[in-house]
């Protein structure tokens, strides 16, 4: 999985390139506008990363090129301008995601890979990790062929760990991707505690070859026993 | 008070007092005139008196007012050298036609003497006068009709002129009253050949050029600083994250990396808010459609039940009306939102929130510290009343700015140890 992430800011550049490289993807940079264009029409990408805001260009100009030129690769707009206008132009132009600035690695992750996953579904939508079944389309949640209910909220925490599997998932990352934008009060921290009480209870009771890790109080990691 | 009323109160005043003066003036000019008008009437009739009393000598004796006016009386020499020409306004008593019986008359009389085959005689010729008092209301009535003419044709003309005149200044004013900077429209134009007006127009237009020009450097400037803030903030937090996930930290220096992380999530969340409430006050949300508060209301409740239910929170809803309001959905969503966490935030184990829809207003009370709020400041931005919330201080301001936005009223009130929150939506 070739992945081109096109960002300005050198450090955040790195940040991304080292993080995706975790999960196995080949990462490959751009820092303005032209190397990006360049770099698009030469070589297949399975997922492009896109700054709105570029030097010698606008992120959202590249979107054009690319839709002009008849290439559908899968394109995340990353923006610091959480501007409804760019957001509508963007998806209009055919882009497939929108995060805004700042995110959580974890977020990013999840939401690369669950573009990628959109991309080759072949009639299923599921997630399988040892002997855990996570199906995307039904929401339920299977270990060894038994079916393990779920709340709501619960199933989201899981996908949201499977999508981020050996990875750290802070709290706030956490909060934020379940409970939405503007949590604003850190007593969500107690419930994200609680919530993830009870699904390890669930996992464990179940028998599942899963569990989740605390890490060092700052979040936690799903890892294959 | 309009104008034309103001100009009308200062015009009739003003005119009052000239009026007033004038007839007062007028008045003693005209019996001034009439005096002196009489005065030589009353010469020429002694110089006749005089010359016919030199024919016939009987005139000498006539000693008392009757038919002819005038008395004459014989006197010593040294009486009458001493006498001048001296005119007099004095009373005599006449009978005019309206008159029952004779009745003291003003009337003018000359007192003189003169000398005569080497007699002295003192002769006084009398003329009747105007009587001052009828001359006086007589004016007076005249002075009133011309007062109430004078302030009649002045309303009529100012009625006519004014408006005319004033026309082109209220249709730039009623235009100027429709302009919104947001909106990019036209400067507001009208079409006069008054000199003041062509000023005005072109002093407000490049006010108004001015201030478009401000406001569009300002959404840009917002924009921009959340471009800067955002993007530091970003690598900060993901290079904590890388670093902990890299591992072989002492659990101490996690503990400090978590906490450092912390702080930059409330900046990020403070940021965010704050700009949040900037593009409110900007008024840079106007995607306003026709929102329905009861569905938002469910939304909301929805997405914080578990929470609740966490926090041993009750949420109960009481809709009695369809409640709609013309506004933006995400802003309604924050405004509905932020309140909710608030008195889900604040409230007691095992406590409540209630939720009412009329058809005008969204009600939200809840259990809680069983102390009213100060009501003056709960609004105001950064107001915590215990130190040690984690909120930014920001989650009420960004309803007030979104209230004020729609001009929808939000208050706040303490009663039967609820913590009340209601907000009205006037043109609902």
């Amino acid at each position: 999985m070739k992945i081109l992430a096109i960002e300005d800011e050198p450090q955040l550049l790195s940040n991304i390139k080292e993080s995706l490289e975790k999960e196995n993807f080949l990462v490959e940079t751009a820092s303005d506008y032209h190397s990006a264009i360049d770099k698009i029409f030469i070589y297949e990408y399975d997922c492009i990363l896109l700054d709105i805001m570029l030097p010698n260009g606008n992120g959202l100009e590249i979107l054009a090129e690319l839709k002009k030129a008849g290439k559908n690769e899968n394109v995340i707009i990353i923006s610091a301008k959480d501007s409804l206008d760019d957001k509508l132009k963007g998806l209009e132009l055919g882009a497939d995601d929108y995060l805004t600035k700042p995110f959580h690695l974890a977020e990013l992750n999840a939401r690369v890979k669950a573009v990628l996953r959109r991309q080759k579904l072949d009639g299923k939508n599921t997630i399988e990790i040892a002997n855990s079944v996570l199906d995307l389309k039904e929401r339920t949640f299977m270990v060894d062929h038994k079916n393990i209910p779920l709340n709501r909220k619960e199933f989201d925490i899981l996908n949201y760990f499977l999508l981020n599997k050996n990875r750290l998932v802070t709290k706030s990352a956490l909060a934020e991707h379940v409970w939405g934008d503007n949590s604003d009060e850190a007593d969500n921290f107690d419930f994200v505690y609680y919530q993830i009480k009870n699904l390890r209870k669930k996992l464990q009771s179940a028998c599942a070859d899963i569990e989740i890790e605390s890490v060092y109080g700052i979040g936690y990691k799903l890892v294959e026993k | 008070m309009k104008l034309l009323n103001q100009s009308i109160k200062y015009l009739s005043l003003s005119i009052l007092a000239i009026v007033t003066v004038w007839s007062v003036i007028f008045y003693f000019n005209l019996l001034n005139e009439i005096k002196s008008s009489i005065d030589e009437g009353l010469e020429n009739y002694k110089r006749l008196i005089i010359l016919n009393a030199q024919q016939d000598s009987t005139l000498l004796t006539k000693d008392y007012f009757d038919e002819s006016f005038f008395a004459i009386r014989q006197i010593d020499k040294q009486q009458a050298l001493s006498v001048k020409d001296n005119y007099l306004d004095t009373t005599l008593y006449m009978q005019d036609a309206d008159d029952e019986e004779m009745e003291p008359e003003p009337v003018r009389m000359l007192v003189t003497a003169f000398e005569l085959n080497g007699q002295y005689y003192e002769l006084k010729v009398a003329n009747s006068m105007v009587e001052e008092d009828d001359l006086v209301k007589e004016l007076l009535s005249d002075v009133i009709w011309l007062y109430l003419t004078l302030i009649i044709s002045i309303v009529v003309i100012n009625n006519f002129a004014l408006k005319k005149l004033w026309k082109p200044f209220y249709e730039f004013l009623n235009q100027l009253k429709e302009f919104r900077l947001e909106k990019n429209q036209v400067l507001p134009q009208v079409k006069t050949e008054t000199k003041e007006f062509t000023d005005l127009q072109n002093a407000v237009n490049s006010l108004l050029q001015h201030a478009t020009q401000t406001y569009e450097h300002q959404k840009e400037f917002i924009g921009n600083a959340s471009h800067e803030l955002q993007t530091p903030l970003a690598i900060a937090t993901n290079k904590l994250e890388l670093l902990i996930e890299n591992g072989n930290l002492q659990n101490e220096q996690a503990e400090n990396i978590a906490e450092v992380m912390q702080i930059i999530e409330r900046l990020v969340r403070l940021n965010k808010s704050l700009l949040l409430l900037t593009k409110i006050e900007n008024k840079q949300f106007l995607d306003n459609q026709t929102v329905s508060l009861n569905q938002v209301v469910g939304n909301c409740v929805n997405d914080l039940e578990e929470i609740a239910s966490f926090k041993t929170v009750n949420i109960s809803i009481n809709e009695s009306a369809e409640l709609d309001s013309k506004m933006d959905a995400s802003l309604a969503n924050v405004m509905i939102s932020n309140l909710l966490r608030n008195a889900i935030f604040h409230n007691i184990p095992n406590g409540n929130v209630s939720i009412e829809i009329t058809k005008k207003a969204v009600n939200i009370s809840n259990t809680g510290h069983p102390q009213k709020l100060d009501e003056n400041l709960i609004f105001t931005r950064f107001y915590k009343p215990n130190s040690n919330s984690k909120g930014t201080g920001l989650g009420l301001a960004i309803v007030k700015a979104i209230s004020v936005l729609y001009d929808f009223q939000v208050s706040y009130a303490f009663r039967d140890g609820l913590h009340n929150f209601k907000i009205d939506f006037p043109s609902a």
